[in-house]
């Protein structure tokens, strides 16, 4: 079984997401609702190993990482890749380079 | 370059909502229902997938992301089959990359890289052996290991326990991951997603350690990967067996 850390941080983060996600109050979207349901339904027992807790748990955790990662890549595809082609001085940049000054200017 | 590209459509919808319809589960865009791109009705198996393709498409800001709704292709994927295959040929394409697994491809230099995928592919592959009760193993070669074809079988049969939605995703999973092996370790929930695509990129990851991380080309693929293996990994757990299991403990 994979490790996941603790199910209230998994918690925490769906909500964290959900609220980047949705940019109006979260709580009344299905998916609020529905995670909410799952947590509850799924609280520690007096059970030592509980399947569908852990399943489910497991199941959180990659939604998380879906959620997570697609913020962060639209992110980078925003800075980096959905302006179409940068000016030279903008790829130097890029680097740390700084195009040469000519005085007479280009040519 | 951006001038020649379509312009992304707007976001034409203001509520998105969820309706039980007799095929499954269908996502409402105010009151239109959302068609696949061969304009098939979209219904999903599952409550959990159509609330999580929902979020996906009310997560939409101004314009309509294509790129970042994994989800949503991958039912489109699933309903429409545009590559018309059935179980056999899925499988067998899912199978077939058992041969060029990339944690079975080994490297002899540099000898810290070596010791690295030893280390880190060896417990994920002696893994699989035991749960699956099969012979693996691993190469240099460049011929790549050699599978016995006892353990193809193993793994047709297995694959075959499959419906036909999950073994889209499975696939989906493994051409990503480029690893059967590692696939398998996600589905059987043995390792998470981000330890799965820590160790498929593994020689990636040892050359950032050694030359440094790029921005904008590794950490745009870790993302990106991270975010579709994820995603597989999810439609499969959703539209197999065990999410209907857990829909029964929902409603006590």
């Amino acid at each position: 079984m994979a490790a996941l850390g603790s199910p209230l941080q998994t918690f925490r983060g769906l909500l964290r997401e959900l609220r980047y996600a949705s940019g109006r109050p979260y709580r009344d979207t299905p998916a609020y609702r529905h995670i909410v349901a799952a947590f509850r339904a799924h609280r520690v027992t007096s059970e030592k190993l509980c399947r569908a807790q852990q399943e489910l748990h497991f199941q959180a955790a990659t939604y998380l990482c879906l959620l997570r990662s697609v913020r962060e890549h639209t992110a980078l595809h925003r800075e980096y890749h959905g302006k179409g082609e940068r000016s030279p001085e903008e790829v130097a940049g890029l680097v740390g380079f700084r195009l040469p000054q000519q005085p007479g200017g280009k040519g | 370059m951006a001038l020649f590209l379509p312009p992304e459509r707007k976001r034409f919808y203001q509520n998105v909502s969820i309706s039980q319809g007799e095929g499954g589960f269908e996502i409402n865009l105010d009151h239109r229902k959302l068609k696949t791109p061969q304009a098939k009705l979209f219904t999903v198996p599952s409550e959990a997938l159509a609330i999580a393709v929902a979020t996906e498409w009310d997560s939409q800001k101004d314009t309509i992301k294509f790129y970042t709704m994994h989800l949503t292709t991958l039912c489109n994927t699933a309903l429409d089959n545009p590559t018309q295959r059935n179980k056999t040929q899925l499988i067998r394409a899912a199978v077939k990359f058992l041969e060029t697994d990339t944690i079975c491809y080994r490297v002899e230099e540099p000898p810290a890289l070596a010791e690295l995928q030893k280390n880190e592919w060896d417990p994920i592959v002696a893994w699989a052996e035991k749960r699956y009760n099969v012979a693996i193993g691993s190469s240099t070669s460049i011929l790549g290991p050699n599978i016995p074809a006892s353990t193809k079988e193993t793994f047709i049969s297995h694959l075959a326990s499959y419906n036909m939605w999950a073994l889209q995703g499975i696939e989906y999973v493994i051409t990503q991951l480029k690893s059967l092996i590692l696939s398998m370790g996600l589905i059987d929930r043995h390792i998470t997603v981000e330890k799965a695509v820590l160790l498929s990129r593994l020689e990636e990851e040892y050359q950032i350690q050694r030359w440094g991380n790029v921005e904008w080309a590794h950490d745009y693929d870790l993302c990106e990967l991270r975010a579709r293996a994820a995603a597989g990994t999810l439609f499969v757990h959703l539209c197999s067996e065990s999410s209907t299991v857990k829909h029964k403990l929902l409603q006590d």
